[in-house]
C-alpha cells in the first residue's frame, strides 16, 4: 500500500457539555483522497466531532491538525482549506442560487465560476431560482456546491442524504463520489450504514462518544463474518430499493 | 463585508413584508395624516382679550389656515369652552414689561415676550399640536433672536411664509418609529432567523471574521433605511407639502440622524435577539421596547399634553429625541449644535445599549 499523507489527525479529543461527555478520548487519522466515514446512532457523538474538526465548536481536550494546522491555533487557516455542509443549513432564502455562490466566494475571498460548480451538482437549471423554492434533495445538492467554492482540501458532509427520497440519495452518492477527483478527502457521517458500504474506503464507528472499531468496510464485515455470524434473513441479489429505481426510473425527479 | 452587505439588502427587498412594513405602512400613514392635516382639521385657539394682536406670533397664528383664532370672548368664556373641549387651547401673548409694548427702545430682558397657553384634557390632541406650533414658532424666534439685536420684529416675514401643517408633525414621528421598527424589530428578527436556519453558522466556518458579519448586515439595514427615508421625505415633500426648511441640506441632515437612531436601534435588537430564548419571546420583548415609545415619544401626538409623570418617561426613551430632533431640523433649519441634546441622549443609549450587546451575544 502507497505511503498516503496524513490530511488530518484526531489526538484524544474529549468534548464535555454541562455533566455531559459527548465525545471521549477519541483519535484517528485520515488520509489524504479517502472517504473517510463517522457511523453511529444518534447521539454517538459525530456530529459534536465534526463541528470540533470544522472549527465551529471547541473542544475540552485534544488536539486536532488539519493539513498540519492545529484548530486552536490557526483556525483561520483551517477555514481557507475547508469546505463544511452542515445538516439542515440554511442560505438567504430569496438570493438566487447564483447571488448566494457569489456571496460564498465573497466570504473566502476568491473569485468562483456560478455556473460550473452548480453544473457540477446538476443544478445548472436553477441557476437563477431562489433558495427557498428548491426541493430536499435539490437544497443538499446545492449545499455541497457551496463546499466547492474555495476549491477546498477537505469537504466535512454531516448527514449528506437525512430525509432524502432513495433517487435523491443514490444521486447524491454519485456526487459524492466525483468529488474525489483532485486528491480531495471526504469526511462524512452518517447513520445510514448502507450508504458507508457504498461509500467509505475507511470509517470509523462511534457509539456513546467512543470509537468501537476502525476499517475499511470489507475488513470489519469480513470481522464479524469470522465470528461466525450468520444473517437472519437469506440476502437476495436485489433490494426493494432497486425494485423501487428500477420501476420509477433512476432519473432525479423534481418535487 | 461588503459580500455580506449585498446579499443581506438583496433580501432584504425581495422580502414582502419587509417592503410593505418598511415602505407602505408608514407612508400610508403619513398621507393619512398628511391629507387629513391639510383639508380640514382646525385647531380652535380662544384669544385672552388683553393680547398684544400686533405681535409677529400672533400674525403667524392668524395667517395659518389650521388655526382658528376665537377673539370675541370673555376670559371666563374660553376657559369654560376649553374645559368643555369646545375650542383646543387659550392664547395669550403680552410682554412681561407692561410699559413695553412693541417699542423699539425696549431690549434685553424688559422687552422679553410671553407667550401663555392652555390647554385641557378635553381635548389633548388638537391641544398638543397647537403646544408643539407655538414652541416651534418662539424656538425659531429665540434662534433668530439670539444672533441678532433687537427682536421679534426681525423675524416677522420668515414666519409667515412657513406654516405649520400637521404632516409637519407627523412624518417625522413616522420616521422615527420607521426607524425604530427596523433597528429592532428587523434586526432582532434577521439575527434569530439566521441563527435558527444555521445561516450564521455555515458563515462561522468561513475565513470571515464574526464581527464582519455583524456589519454587513447592518449596513444592508442602513441602506434599506436610508433608501426608505428618502421615499417617505420625497414622497411628503413633493405631494403632501411637508416642510423642507432648507431643501436637500435638511434632507441630508435628517438622513444623518436617521443613521444615528438606526445604529442606536440595532443595538436593541442585537440584545433582543442574544436574550430571547426561543423565537415566540422575541416578538413581545421586541414590543416591550418598541410600543411604550409608540405611543409616548411623540410619534402621533405632541408629548406637551400629557401629565408630568408620564412625561417624565417620554424624557427617558430615545425615540422622543430621535423625534424631536427630526421635526427641529426639517421645520426650524436646526443645525446639528442645535439639537445636540438630542444627539448626546441618543449616543448615551448607544453606547449603554452596545455594551451589553457585546456582552450578550450569541453566535449559534
Amino acid at each position: 500500500m502507497t505511503e498516503k499523507r496524513k490530511i488530518i489527525e484526531v489526538k484524544h479529543l474529549t468534548k464535555k457539555y454541562n455533566g455531559l461527555t459527548a465525545v471521549k478520548d477519541i483519535s484517528f487519522d485520515v488520509y489524504q483522497g479517502e472517504i473517510f466515514g463517522l457511523l453511529g446512532p444518534n447521539g454517538a457523538g459525530k456530529t459534536t466531532t465534526l463541528e470540533i474538526m470544522e472549527t465551529l465548536r471547541e473542544e475540552t481536550e485534544g488536539e486536532v491538525f488539519i493539513d498540519g494546522f492545529s484548530i486552536n491555533t490557526d483556525p483561520g487557516k483551517i477555514k481557507e482549506i475547508i469546505g463544511v455542509q452542515l445538516q439542515q443549513a440554511g442560505f438567504y432564502p430569496s438570493l438566487t442560487l447564483i447571488e448566494s455562490l457569489k456571496l460564498f466566494a465573497g466570504l473566502y475571498n476568491v473569485d468562483v465560476k456560478p455556473e460550473v460548480l452548480l453544473e457540477k451538482v446538476g443544478l445548472l437549471d436553477k441557476a437563477k431560482v431562489s433558495f427557498k423554492k428548491l426541493s430536499g434533495g435539490q437544497k443538499q445538492r446545492f449545499s455541497i456546491a457551496t463546499t466547492l467554492v474555495n476549491t477546498p482540501k477537505v469537504i466535512f458532509l454531516d448527514e449528506p442524504t437525512t430525509g432524502l427520497d432513495p433517487q435523491a440519495r443514490r444521486n447524491l452518492w454519485d456526487l459524492i463520489k466525483a468529488l474525489r477527483k483532485d486528491d480531495t478527502t471526504i469526511i462524512m457521517t452518517t447513520h445510514y450504514m448502507d450508504e458507508a458500504e457504498v461509500l467509505c474506503d475507511r470509517c470509523a464507528i462511534m457509539d456513546e462518544g467512543k470509537i468501537i472499531a476502525i476499517d475499511t468496510p470489507d475488513h470489519l464485515i469480513d470481522g464479524l463474518l469470522g465470528k461466525g455470524f450468520k444473517r437472519e434473513r437469506k440476502v437476495k441479489e436485489a433490494t426493494l430499493e432497486d425494485v423501487f429505481i428500477d420501476l420509477t426510473g433512476k432519473e432525479l425527479r423534481d418535487e | 463585508m461588503l459580500a455580506i452587505a449585498k446579499a443581506s439588502l438583496l433580501n432584504l427587498l425581495r422580502n414582502p413584508s419587509s417592503i410593505i412594513f418598511g415602505l407602505v405602512f408608514p407612508l400610508v400613514m403619513v398621507g393619512i395624516f398628511g391629507f387629513v392635516g391639510n383639508s380640514g382639521i382646525k385647531i380652535k385657539v380662544g384669544v385672552l382679550p388683553r393680547t398684544n394682536t400686533e405681535s409677529p406670533i400672533y400674525t403667524a397664528f392668524s395667517e395659518s389656515d389650521s388655526i382658528e383664532l376665537i377673539t370675541d370672548k370673555t376670559e371666563e368664556e374660553l376657559t369654560t369652552d376649553l374645559e368643555k373641549g369646545k375650542i383646543d387651547a387659550t392664547l395669550d401673548i403680552h410682554s412681561i414689561d407692561p410699559d413695553c409694548g412693541m417699542n423699539a427702545d425696549c431690549v434685553g430682558a424688559r422687552s422679553q415676550i410671553a407667550v401663555y397657553v392652555k390647554t385641557s384634557d378635553a381635548s389633548p390632541q388638537n391641544g398638543g399640536v397647537f403646544l408643539s406650533m407655538v414652541k416651534s414658532i418662539t424656538d425659531s424666534i429665540n434662534i433668530a433672536v439670539a444672533k441678532t439685536t433687537p427682536l421679534v420684529s426681525v423675524s416677522t416675514e420668515n414666519l409667515a411664509g412657513r406654516e405649520y401643517k400637521t404632516i409637519d408633525f407627523i412624518l417625522p414621528g413616522q420616521l422615527g418609529f420607521s426607524v425604530l421598527s427596523i433597528g429592532v424589530m428587523g434586526t432582532a428578527f434577521t439575527f434569530l432567523s439566521l441563527r435558527q436556519t444555521l445561516v450564521l453558522k455555515r458563515f462561522y466556518a468561513t475565513p470571515i471574521r464574526r464581527g464582519y458579519i455583524v456589519l454587513g448586515e447592518a449596513l444592508s439595514k442602513l441602506a434599506f433605511s436610508l433608501l426608505q427615508t428618502s421615499v417617505i421625505i420625497a414622497i411628503g415633500t413633493l405631494a403632501l407639502g411637508f416642510t423642507l426648511v432648507n431643501g436637500i441640506v435638511t434632507f441630508f441632515a435628517m438622513m444623518v440622524l436617521v443613521a444615528l437612531g438606526l445604529i442606536v436601534f440595532m443595538g436593541v435588537g442585537f440584545v433582543v435577539s442574544s436574550i430571547a430564548p426561543n423565537e415566540n419571546v422575541v416578538a413581545p420583548l421586541a414590543n416591550l421596547f418598541t410600543l411604550p415609545q409608540f405611543l409616548l415619544a411623540g410619534t402621533f401626538f405632541s408629548t406637551d399634553t400629557f401629565p408630568a409623570w408620564l412625561q417624565v418617561i417620554s424624557k427617558a426613551l430615545p425615540l422622543t429625541y430621535l423625534n424631536d430632533a427630526l421635526r427641529k431640523i426639517a421645520f426650524e433649519g436646526a443645525s446639528f449644535w442645535d439639537v445636540r441634546t438630542q444627539i448626546l441622549v441618543l449616543l448615551i443609549w448607544g453606547i449603554v445599549i452596545y455594551i451589553i450587546a457585546i456582552r450578550v451575544f450569541k453566535w449559534e
